[in-house]
Protein backbone atom coordinates (compact mmCIF):
# COMPACT_ATOMS: atom_id res chain seq x y z
CA UNK A 1 0.00 0.00 0.00
CA UNK A 2 2.64 2.19 1.06
CA UNK A 3 3.96 2.31 -2.89
CA UNK A 4 1.08 1.77 -4.27
CA UNK A 5 1.28 5.66 -6.21
CA UNK A 6 4.62 4.89 -8.36
CA UNK A 7 2.88 1.73 -8.80
CA UNK A 8 0.02 2.97 -10.23
CA UNK A 9 -1.57 2.84 -13.88
CA UNK A 10 -1.71 6.47 -13.40
CA UNK A 11 2.37 6.93 -12.64
CA UNK A 12 2.85 4.35 -15.59
CA UNK A 13 1.12 7.02 -17.90
CA UNK A 14 2.83 9.87 -16.22
CA UNK A 15 6.14 8.35 -16.79
CA UNK A 16 5.48 7.22 -20.45
CA UNK A 17 4.67 10.79 -21.55
CA UNK A 18 7.10 11.98 -20.10
CA UNK A 19 9.90 9.57 -21.64
CA UNK A 20 8.39 9.64 -24.91
CA UNK A 21 8.18 14.23 -24.41
CA UNK A 22 11.91 14.17 -24.08
CA UNK A 23 12.08 11.58 -27.07
CA UNK A 24 10.56 14.24 -29.66
CA UNK A 25 12.27 17.19 -27.97
CA UNK A 26 15.48 15.93 -28.12
CA UNK A 27 15.06 14.50 -31.68
CA UNK A 28 13.98 17.62 -32.90
CA UNK A 29 17.30 19.64 -30.86
CA UNK A 30 19.57 17.03 -32.13
CA UNK A 31 18.47 17.14 -36.02
CA UNK A 32 18.37 21.16 -35.76
CA UNK A 33 21.86 20.91 -34.15
CA UNK A 34 23.38 19.01 -36.89
CA UNK A 35 21.89 21.27 -39.58
CA UNK A 36 23.16 24.39 -37.81
CA UNK A 37 26.73 22.64 -36.92
CA UNK A 38 27.46 21.13 -40.03
CA UNK A 39 28.95 23.81 -42.78
CA UNK A 40 27.09 21.75 -45.52
CA UNK A 41 23.81 22.14 -43.98
CA UNK A 42 22.46 18.83 -45.06
CA UNK A 43 19.00 19.55 -44.41
CA UNK A 44 16.62 21.73 -46.47
CA UNK A 45 14.30 24.25 -45.39
CA UNK A 46 11.66 22.79 -45.67
CA UNK A 47 12.65 19.26 -44.10
CA UNK A 48 13.57 21.02 -40.95
CA UNK A 49 10.46 23.17 -40.37
CA UNK A 50 8.21 20.17 -41.14
CA UNK A 51 10.19 17.73 -39.34
CA UNK A 52 10.24 20.52 -36.06
CA UNK A 53 6.29 21.17 -36.38
CA UNK A 54 5.59 17.63 -36.75
CA UNK A 55 7.34 16.64 -33.22
CA UNK A 56 6.00 19.33 -31.26
CA UNK A 57 2.38 18.79 -32.35
CA UNK A 58 3.21 14.81 -31.45
CA UNK A 59 4.07 16.27 -28.39
CA UNK A 60 1.03 18.05 -27.67
CA UNK A 61 -1.21 15.29 -28.46
CA UNK A 62 1.03 12.94 -25.67
CA UNK A 63 1.01 15.61 -23.18
CA UNK A 64 -2.51 15.88 -23.49
CA UNK A 65 -3.22 12.20 -23.47
CA UNK A 66 -0.07 11.24 -20.71
CA UNK A 67 -0.47 14.50 -18.53
CA UNK A 68 -3.72 15.78 -18.95
CA UNK A 69 -5.66 12.37 -19.00
CA UNK A 70 -8.03 13.71 -22.04
CA UNK A 71 -8.79 10.30 -22.98
CA UNK A 72 -10.51 9.27 -19.63
CA UNK A 73 -12.87 11.52 -19.76
CA UNK A 74 -16.42 10.84 -19.32
CA UNK A 75 -19.25 11.88 -21.66
CA UNK A 76 -20.44 14.66 -22.98
CA UNK A 77 -16.31 15.34 -22.34
CA UNK A 78 -16.95 18.59 -22.32
CA UNK A 79 -13.05 19.47 -21.80
CA UNK A 80 -12.23 18.00 -25.02
CA UNK A 81 -15.09 19.61 -26.88
CA UNK A 82 -13.71 22.94 -25.56
CA UNK A 83 -10.19 22.06 -26.72
CA UNK A 84 -11.48 21.10 -30.80
CA UNK A 85 -13.18 24.51 -30.51
CA UNK A 86 -10.15 26.22 -29.45
CA UNK A 87 -8.28 24.11 -31.73
CA UNK A 88 -9.77 25.48 -34.49
CA UNK A 89 -10.08 29.50 -33.44
CA UNK A 90 -6.17 28.47 -33.21
CA UNK A 91 -5.70 27.59 -36.76
CA UNK A 92 -8.28 30.00 -37.97
CA UNK A 93 -6.04 33.20 -35.83
CA UNK A 94 -2.35 31.86 -36.92
CA UNK A 95 -2.85 30.38 -40.55
CA UNK A 96 -4.95 33.36 -41.20
CA UNK A 97 -2.69 35.95 -39.84
CA UNK A 98 0.00 34.47 -41.99
CA UNK A 99 -1.93 34.59 -45.25
CA UNK A 100 -3.37 37.88 -44.97
CA UNK A 101 0.03 39.09 -44.18
CA UNK A 102 2.45 37.51 -46.77
CA UNK A 103 -0.14 38.60 -49.40
CA UNK A 104 0.22 42.20 -47.95
CA UNK A 105 4.18 42.19 -48.06
CA UNK A 106 3.51 40.61 -51.42
CA UNK A 107 1.30 43.06 -53.08
CA UNK A 108 3.22 45.92 -51.82
CA UNK A 109 6.70 44.31 -52.97
CA UNK A 110 6.44 47.20 -55.82
CA UNK A 111 6.65 50.13 -53.39
CA UNK A 112 8.79 48.85 -50.44
CA UNK A 113 12.15 47.99 -51.63
CA UNK A 114 14.28 45.74 -49.31
CA UNK A 115 11.42 43.52 -48.20
CA UNK A 116 12.99 40.23 -47.06
CA UNK A 117 9.05 38.18 -48.30
CA UNK A 118 10.10 34.96 -47.32
CA UNK A 119 7.20 32.69 -46.29
CA UNK A 120 6.71 31.36 -42.65
CA UNK B 1 -10.11 5.89 4.03
CA UNK B 2 -13.60 6.09 2.82
CA UNK B 3 -12.67 9.91 2.30
CA UNK B 4 -9.58 9.09 0.11
CA UNK B 5 -11.72 6.87 -2.30
CA UNK B 6 -13.93 10.08 -2.62
CA UNK B 7 -11.31 12.33 -3.70
CA UNK B 8 -9.94 9.74 -6.17
CA UNK B 9 -12.69 8.37 -7.81
CA UNK B 10 -15.81 10.26 -7.12
CA UNK B 11 -14.92 13.77 -6.90
CA UNK B 12 -18.23 16.23 -6.25
CA UNK B 13 -20.33 18.15 -8.67
CA UNK B 14 -18.93 21.91 -7.26
CA UNK B 15 -15.11 20.31 -7.73
CA UNK B 16 -15.83 18.88 -11.40
CA UNK B 17 -17.34 22.40 -11.88
CA UNK B 18 -14.19 24.70 -10.63
CA UNK B 19 -11.95 22.33 -12.89
CA UNK B 20 -14.18 22.63 -16.03
CA UNK B 21 -14.39 26.17 -15.56
CA UNK B 22 -10.48 26.23 -14.76
CA UNK B 23 -9.89 24.08 -18.22
CA UNK B 24 -12.22 26.90 -20.16
CA UNK B 25 -10.02 30.01 -18.72
CA UNK B 26 -6.88 27.65 -20.31
CA UNK B 27 -8.43 27.52 -23.41
CA UNK B 28 -9.06 31.14 -23.40
CA UNK B 29 -5.34 31.67 -22.22
CA UNK B 30 -3.96 29.34 -25.52
CA UNK B 31 -6.43 32.23 -27.70
CA UNK B 32 -4.02 34.83 -26.42
CA UNK B 33 -0.75 32.75 -26.95
CA UNK B 34 -2.01 31.80 -30.46
CA UNK B 35 -2.12 35.41 -31.24
CA UNK B 36 1.39 36.37 -30.17
CA UNK B 37 2.59 33.57 -31.68
CA UNK B 38 0.74 34.50 -35.50
CA UNK B 39 2.31 38.38 -34.00
CA UNK B 40 6.05 37.07 -33.85
CA UNK B 41 5.85 34.82 -37.11
CA UNK B 42 4.23 37.53 -39.18
CA UNK B 43 7.09 40.39 -38.16
CA UNK B 44 10.03 37.34 -37.77
CA UNK B 45 11.43 38.97 -40.44
CA UNK B 46 11.44 41.86 -39.68
CA UNK B 47 15.04 42.88 -38.24
CA UNK B 48 15.62 46.34 -39.24
CA UNK B 49 19.32 45.83 -39.36
CA UNK B 50 19.42 44.17 -36.16
CA UNK B 51 20.19 40.90 -35.02
CA UNK B 52 18.48 37.80 -36.32
CA UNK B 53 17.37 34.66 -34.10
CA UNK B 54 20.95 32.34 -35.46
CA UNK B 55 23.57 35.31 -34.00
CA UNK B 56 21.19 36.09 -31.01
CA UNK B 57 19.72 32.29 -29.73
CA UNK B 58 22.13 29.42 -28.36
CA UNK B 59 20.90 26.25 -29.26
CA UNK B 60 22.39 24.34 -25.68
CA UNK B 61 20.79 26.94 -23.28
CA UNK B 62 17.25 26.91 -24.96
CA UNK B 63 17.61 22.84 -24.35
CA UNK B 64 18.38 23.29 -20.91
CA UNK B 65 15.63 25.34 -20.62
CA UNK B 66 13.43 23.36 -22.09
CA UNK B 67 14.46 19.98 -19.67
CA UNK B 68 13.74 22.30 -16.69
CA UNK B 69 10.34 23.23 -18.01
CA UNK B 70 9.30 19.55 -19.02
CA UNK B 71 10.74 17.77 -15.82
CA UNK B 72 8.74 20.71 -13.46
CA UNK B 73 5.76 19.23 -15.75
CA UNK B 74 6.21 15.80 -14.54
CA UNK B 75 6.69 16.42 -11.07
CA UNK B 76 3.88 18.91 -10.79
CA UNK B 77 1.84 15.82 -11.95
CA UNK B 78 3.36 13.47 -9.23
CA UNK B 79 2.70 15.57 -6.77
CA UNK B 80 -1.18 15.81 -7.26
CA UNK B 81 -1.18 11.86 -8.17
CA UNK B 82 0.78 11.99 -4.30
CA UNK B 83 -2.30 14.15 -3.10
CA UNK B 84 -5.49 12.21 -4.66
CA UNK B 85 -3.76 9.20 -2.59
CA UNK B 86 -3.44 11.32 0.71
CA UNK B 87 0.03 11.44 0.97
CA UNK B 88 1.41 14.54 2.30
CA UNK B 89 5.13 14.02 2.52
CA UNK B 90 5.39 12.72 -1.47
CA UNK B 91 2.87 15.49 -2.29
CA UNK B 92 5.40 18.46 -0.78
CA UNK B 93 8.56 16.59 -2.30
CA UNK B 94 7.39 16.60 -5.47
CA UNK B 95 5.54 20.18 -5.18
CA UNK B 96 9.27 21.47 -3.89
CA UNK B 97 11.05 19.89 -6.85
CA UNK B 98 8.50 21.39 -9.32
CA UNK B 99 8.86 24.68 -8.08
CA UNK B 100 12.55 24.82 -7.59
CA UNK B 101 12.63 23.75 -11.46
CA UNK B 102 10.19 26.71 -12.10
CA UNK B 103 12.42 28.75 -10.48
CA UNK B 104 15.69 27.73 -12.07
CA UNK B 105 14.05 27.91 -15.43
CA UNK B 106 12.62 31.66 -14.95
CA UNK B 107 16.16 32.49 -14.02
CA UNK B 108 17.50 31.81 -17.09
CA UNK B 109 14.75 33.42 -19.06
CA UNK B 110 15.48 36.44 -16.66
CA UNK B 111 19.15 35.70 -17.24
CA UNK B 112 18.75 35.53 -21.67
CA UNK B 113 16.52 38.55 -21.84
CA UNK B 114 18.94 41.03 -19.44
CA UNK B 115 21.89 39.63 -21.59
CA UNK B 116 19.91 40.29 -24.66
CA UNK B 117 19.09 44.22 -23.49
CA UNK B 118 22.67 44.35 -22.50
CA UNK B 119 23.90 43.29 -25.86
CA UNK B 120 22.11 45.77 -27.63
CA UNK B 121 19.28 43.89 -28.53
CA UNK B 122 16.71 45.31 -26.75
CA UNK B 123 12.71 45.00 -27.51
CA UNK B 124 13.11 48.16 -28.92
CA UNK B 125 15.68 47.76 -31.95
CA UNK B 126 13.03 45.61 -34.18
CA UNK B 127 9.85 43.87 -34.77
CA UNK B 128 11.32 40.82 -34.93
CA UNK B 129 12.76 41.51 -31.06
CA UNK B 130 9.46 43.34 -29.75
CA UNK B 131 7.29 40.23 -30.96
CA UNK B 132 9.93 37.63 -29.56
CA UNK B 133 10.31 39.71 -26.24
CA UNK B 134 5.91 39.91 -25.80
CA UNK B 135 5.59 36.16 -26.80
CA UNK B 136 8.33 34.49 -24.34
CA UNK B 137 7.63 37.23 -21.76
CA UNK B 138 3.83 36.28 -21.13
CA UNK B 139 4.94 32.85 -21.00
CA UNK B 140 7.41 33.93 -18.13
CA UNK B 141 5.21 36.10 -16.36
CA UNK B 142 2.81 33.32 -16.13
CA UNK B 143 5.61 31.00 -15.01
CA UNK B 144 5.86 33.75 -12.31
CA UNK B 145 2.37 34.04 -11.61
CA UNK B 146 2.71 29.84 -11.53
CA UNK B 147 5.39 29.59 -8.69
CA UNK B 148 3.69 32.71 -6.66
CA UNK B 149 0.58 30.56 -6.41
CA UNK B 150 2.67 27.34 -6.30
CA UNK B 151 4.31 29.19 -2.72
CA UNK B 152 0.03 29.57 -1.42
CA UNK B 153 -0.42 25.85 -2.12
CA UNK B 154 2.55 24.84 -0.09
CA UNK B 155 1.74 26.79 2.78
CA UNK B 156 -2.02 26.22 2.98
CA UNK B 157 -0.84 22.10 2.90
CA UNK B 158 1.55 23.27 5.72
CA UNK B 159 -1.60 25.11 7.57
CA UNK B 160 -4.30 22.26 6.84
CA UNK B 161 -2.84 19.63 5.24
CA UNK B 162 -4.34 17.65 2.46
CA UNK B 163 -8.26 18.20 2.26
CA UNK B 164 -10.68 18.43 -0.63
CA UNK B 165 -9.84 21.77 -1.05
CA UNK B 166 -6.00 21.66 -1.16
CA UNK B 167 -6.26 18.37 -3.93
CA UNK B 168 -8.53 20.92 -5.97
CA UNK B 169 -6.20 23.47 -5.76
CA UNK B 170 -3.30 21.37 -7.23
CA UNK B 171 -5.30 19.76 -10.07
CA UNK B 172 -5.86 23.17 -11.02
CA UNK B 173 -2.26 24.24 -10.49
CA UNK B 174 -0.86 21.12 -12.42
CA UNK B 175 -3.25 21.82 -15.41
CA UNK B 176 -1.75 25.57 -15.93
CA UNK B 177 1.64 23.79 -15.15
CA UNK B 178 0.74 21.29 -18.12
CA UNK B 179 -0.61 23.86 -20.38
CA UNK B 180 2.47 26.37 -19.82
CA UNK B 181 5.06 23.50 -21.01
CA UNK B 182 2.41 22.80 -23.97
CA UNK B 183 3.20 26.49 -24.36
CA UNK B 184 6.73 26.15 -23.86
CA UNK B 185 7.05 23.68 -26.19
CA UNK B 186 5.71 25.87 -29.20
CA UNK B 187 7.86 28.28 -28.34
CA UNK B 188 10.70 26.02 -28.72
CA UNK B 189 10.30 24.53 -31.94
CA UNK B 190 8.76 27.80 -33.54
CA UNK B 191 11.16 30.64 -31.83
CA UNK B 192 14.16 28.54 -31.21
CA UNK B 193 14.59 25.68 -33.35
CA UNK B 194 13.44 27.61 -36.51
CA UNK B 195 14.47 30.53 -35.83
CA UNK B 196 18.24 29.41 -35.73
CA UNK B 197 17.38 28.20 -39.68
Amino acid sequence: MENSMYRSKAFKAYSTGFVLSLVFTLVAWGIVNRHVTNEHQPYSHLFIHILVLSLAILQLVVQLIFFLHLGREKKPRWNLQALLATILVIIILVIGSIWIMNNLNYSMMNTVPSQEDRPF
Amino acid sequence: MTKVSLVHKEIDKETATSLLGFWVYMMTDCIMFASLFAVFIVLKNNIADGRNGAELFSLPFVLTQTLILLTSSFTSGLAMLAAQRTKLKDTFIWLGITGVLGASFLALEVNEFVNLDHSGSSWRISGFLSSYFTLVGTHGLHIMVGLLWLVGILVYMYKKGLNETSVKRLTMFSIFWHFLDVVWIFIFSVVYLLGVN
